[in-house]
This record gives C-alpha cells, sequence and structure tokens, in this order.
C-alpha cells in the first residue's frame, strides 16, 4: 500500500472535479482587476466570494504604505519576532491595534491561523478546560488540541448549553476559557454575546472572542461584535485577522489581561516562525486607519450585504439565519453546490462551496460574501445570475413572482 | 436516568441506532469511523447527544482514543463512574 492511499476515496472525489473542469478548491485567477473584478482566461470575472470585505485590497493609501516599506525596509525580515525579526513597525501596529481596541496589550501573528494557535495552545495549561462552540473554526479547533488543555464542545449559539457544561466543571480545579465567534464563516450568524457574557460572568470563566469575520464590520466603530453587543469588558481576548477586512495577511490577539507580554516568549506559533513582511505590517496599519477614517465603507457593506440577502431570500433561496457580509445558499447536495458553482462561474460570477465537515449539520452551502467595493449594480447583477442559474437548475420557484419582492 | 452498567451500553446503542440512516448491526467492535461512516465531525455531534442524556461532558482527547462502539461505551461509563 502506497503512502497516500488512506486519501484514495478522497482523491476520487477530487478528481472528478478536476475532470469535470470545474474545481472550487483549484482555482486560479490570471488577473485580479480590483477588489470586486478578476479575469479567467479571456473571462470577466465578478467576484463575490472574496472575504475582502472593505474593499482595502487597492485602496492607494494602503498600496502606497506596502510600496514604501518595501523600499526602506526591505522585502521580508527573514526572522522571527523573538529572534531577529521584530522591527519598529511591528510594534507600531501593535500599539495602533491596543488603541483601536482601548486594549493595554497586543501581539502580532504571521497568519489570523497562527494569532488562534498561538494565543489557545499558550492561555490553557493541562489542568485548565477550553470551552468550544461546537461550529468554531478549525484554527480554533487545531490551536486547543496543540496545547495541553481539556477541550469541551458546547451546542452552538447556545447560552443555556454553555451554561450547563460550565456548571458540569463547577468546583473541578483549572481555569475555565470559552471561546466563540464573532460572525461564523460557513452561515454567516452572530453569537448571541450578551447572553454568554452572562453565563461568562456567572462562572467565573474568561472569554475569547474571535472576532476574524466581524472586525471592521460590526460595532460604531467597526471593533467588532463585542462592541455591537455592548460587552467589551467581558472579552478577556479578542482575536482577529488582517487577512478580511483589512485586505492583507497575519493576525493577532488584544488584552487587557496583566502580563499578557510574557506570551511572546510562551507562544510556539509566535515564537518559530518567520514575522510578516515590513509591507504587510505598514499595509495592515494603514488599512487599520482607514477603519477609523472611513466609517462610510462599513455603512456601505452592510447596505449591500442586506440588499444581497434579502434579494436572494426574495428569490426562494435558503439562507443563514440573518443578513451578514457572509450569504450562504443551502444545497440538496454537495454535487449540486458543485455544479450550481460552476454554472455561476460560467456566467461569470465567482463564489464559493463549502462542504461538511467544515461546515455545520453537515450542510452543503453556495458560499458568497459581499464588499463594500460591490456597487448596487454589481449587487442586482450577482442577483440576476443567482435568478437565472438557479431558476435552469430548479434551485427555485421558476415564477417571476418573487423576484421584486 | 440510566446509569448501569448494562443501561449505559443500551442507552448508547439505542441512540446510534435511532440516528442511522439505514440498519446496520452493532456490536462493541463495530468500528465508528470505518464501519458506520460518520466524518470527525459528525461523531462529534453524537457524543454531544449522549453527554446530554447522561448529564456528562466528554473532554474531545477522550474522544479521540474512540475507535469502537465498546471504546465509546467504556469511556462513558467511566465518565460516569460506573464500571
Amino acid at each position: 500500500m502506497a503512502l497516500l492511499d488512506k486519501f484514495a476515496a478522497l482523491a476520487a472525489q477530487y478528481g472528478k472535479l478536476e475532470t469535470a473542469g470545474a474545481n472550487p478548491f483549484n482555482v486560479a485567477f490570471d488577473e485580479v482587476l480590483s477588489p470586486v473584478e478578476a479575469r479567467i482566461g479571456g473571462r470577466s470575472i465578478l467576484l463575490l466570494g472574496t472575504n475582502n470585505y472593505l474593499g482595502l485590497t487597492y485602496d492607494p493609501a494602503v498600496i502606497d504604505a506596502a510600496v514604501q516599506a518595501t523600499q526602506h525596509l526591505g522585502t521580508g525580515t527573514t526572522g522571527s519576532r523573538i529572534a531577529n525579526g521584530s522591527y519598529a513597525g511591528h510594534r507600531k501596529l501593535e500599539q495602533a491595534l491596543a488603541d483601536f481596541y482601548g486594549r493595554r496589550h497586543a501581539m502580532v501573528f504571521s497568519t489570523g491561523y497562527q494569532a488562534n494557535l498561538g494565543i489557545l495552545s499558550a492561555l490553557a495549561g493541562k489542568t485548565d478546560y477550553l470551552i468550544l462552540d461546537a461550529d468554531s473554526h478549525a484554527s480554533i479547533y487545531d490551536g486547543s488540541h496543540l496545547g495541553s488543555a481539556q477541550i469541551i464542545r458546547f451546542r452552538h449559539n447556545d447560552p443555556d448549553d454553555l451554561d450547563k457544561r460550565l456548571g458540569r466543571l463547577a468546583g473541578t480545579p483549572g481555569d475555565k476559557i470559552v471561546v466563540v465567534e464573532g460572525i461564523y464563516s460557513m452561515l454567516g450568524d452572530s453569537a448571541p454575546l450578551r447572553d454568554f457574557a452572562q453565563v461568562k460572568r456567572a462562572h467565573g470563566a474568561y472569554l475569547l472572542v474571535d472576532e476574524a469575520h466581524s472586525l471592521g464590520v460590526l460595532g460604531e466603530t467597526g471593533r467588532g461584535l463585542t462592541e455591537a453587543a455592548g460587552v467589551e469588558v467581558d472579552a478577556d481576548f479578542i482575536v482577529g485577522t488582517f487577512s478580511k477586512s483589512l485586505g492583507g495577511v497575519g493576525g493577532f490577539c488584544v488584552s487587557d489581561m496583566p502580563g499578557f507580554d510574557i506570551l511572546r516568549v510562551v507562544s510556539r506559533p509566535y515564537m518559530f516562525t518567520a514575522s510578516l513582511p515590513p509591507s504587510i505590517i505598514a499595509a495592515a496599519t494603514e488599512a487599520l486607519h482607514q477603519i477609523r477614517l472611513r466609517p462610510q465603507l462599513r455603512h456601505q457593506l452592510i447596505h449591500n450585504a442586506e440588499r444581497f440577502y434579502a434579494g436572494l431570500s426574495a428569490l426562494g433561496f435558503e439562507l443563514g439565519p440573518e443578513p451578514s457580509p457572509v450569504v450562504s445558499s443551502i444545497m440538496p447536495d454537495p454535487q449540486t453546490a458543485f455544479a450550481f458553482w460552476s454554472n455561476l462561474l460560467e456566467a461569470g460570477l465567482y463564489t464559493n462551496v463549502s462542504l461538511p465537515p467544515a461546515t455545520p449539520r453537515s450542510l452543503a452551502l453556495l458560499r458568497s460574501s459581499v464588499s463594500a467595493a460591490h456597487s448596487t449594480a454589481q449587487i442586482d447583477l450577482a442577483l440576476d445570475i443567482f435568478a437565472t442559474v438557479g431558476r435552469q437548475m430548479g434551485l427555485i420557484p421558476a415564477a417571476r413572482r418573487a423576484a421584486q419582492a | 436516568m440510566n446509569t448501569s452498567v448494562t443501561d449505559i451500553h443500551e442507552t448508547v446503542f439505542g441512540m446510534l441506532r435511532a440516528k442511522l440512516e439505514k440498519p446496520i448491526a452493532l456490536t462493541d467492535d463495530t468500528h465508528i469511523v470505518n464501519e458506520l461512516g460518520l466524518d470527525s465531525v459528525a461523531v462529534m455531534d453524537f457524543v454531544m447527544e449522549i453527554e446530554d442524556r447522561l448529564d456528562i461532558s466528554v473532554p474531545l482527547d477522550r474522544i479521540a482514543e474512540v475507535e469502537t462502539l465498546g471504546d465509546l461505551v467504556a469511556t462513558v461509563r467511566a465518565l460516569k463512574g460506573v464500571q
């Protein structure tokens, strides 16, 4: 038996997608023209699946900051944060993040994935408990497994279930750290954070909120769901990423926890990887500045998200529970999701396919993400393509009765 | 609530039978992933149902050690304090 034979079943499925010439997991854009437009071969594609929520990837000020940094500081740091890869820019970005969140401490990681790995593995020791929402992102599960704490799941977005599980641990030695997300990346639903905060307080647990998809999206100043729900004081740790609303790559954690900086010499995903290049750091710093400077980006994003969600809903698609920049249509099965995705792309619209076990309740999803950079005309064009292809495939009612609703 | 050795065995097997779409003969040696076709998340979700029924919490590292239904029953009994 060959080494990779254990993946035979998966390889067969993957091969089928390749043969069909439409593999959602292996698309390459030949040219990207803007936050919302690209070219594949000779065809123009409208992008509706990039997580580029505020469209900052082509912001002139952000690009200029990245160019300047490369010219003055070079292409890479060639070192890790604790050895030889900390520049003034890394410190400056950490200060900017701490200032943005009104927190004492901030740590920058090389990706959002590593931020969860680095924080969760370091925070919880052998006798501690990590209490995870069942629908947590893979980085939360992986970060929990990287450490030595006990890991317990509670039912997704269910404060009563969290209460029950923390109750079972009453009297058990060790700290309890509850982990939830601001916006869940698969269905776009957000956590009932006020209720979670209450449960957390009642049991004397700590709370970590991953705002990867909600930074720059929710809250009066874009700080995320904790700000929107008015429970920032209860969130002991906030983790986030630069790779969505900030249009770059990298991750961070902010906190008021006394002694937080010791994690810099404890957290292995922080210590044993190269630090972010100067261009990325400068771009993230400028993008954060742009979020603070231009709340209208967030308002436009929410407007676009609500328009698209309402439009798909009126067409008869079954969606996640609430409008958000992540809008997922629930498909009957993975084959239909692949076919729909492929037909949408053929019609000039790029979206995503999300499948179990990455999705909750074994759902097959046709996932879209909306950007502030989409014009109203582009949102309406996307809706038209969904309507045409969806009707052709019999996924939604053929009648036009709902089209103008 | 069922908490004797036999009762826990019956509870786990009964809950699983109710969940499976087609009837499969279940024994202590049945391999949960290979024979029942449950993926990693489906296994965790099934364990969550057991947790609710028996009022226990099963840490994920304990689930990771489980391969067969017999392993699962033994783990649940240990956490319930029933040997």
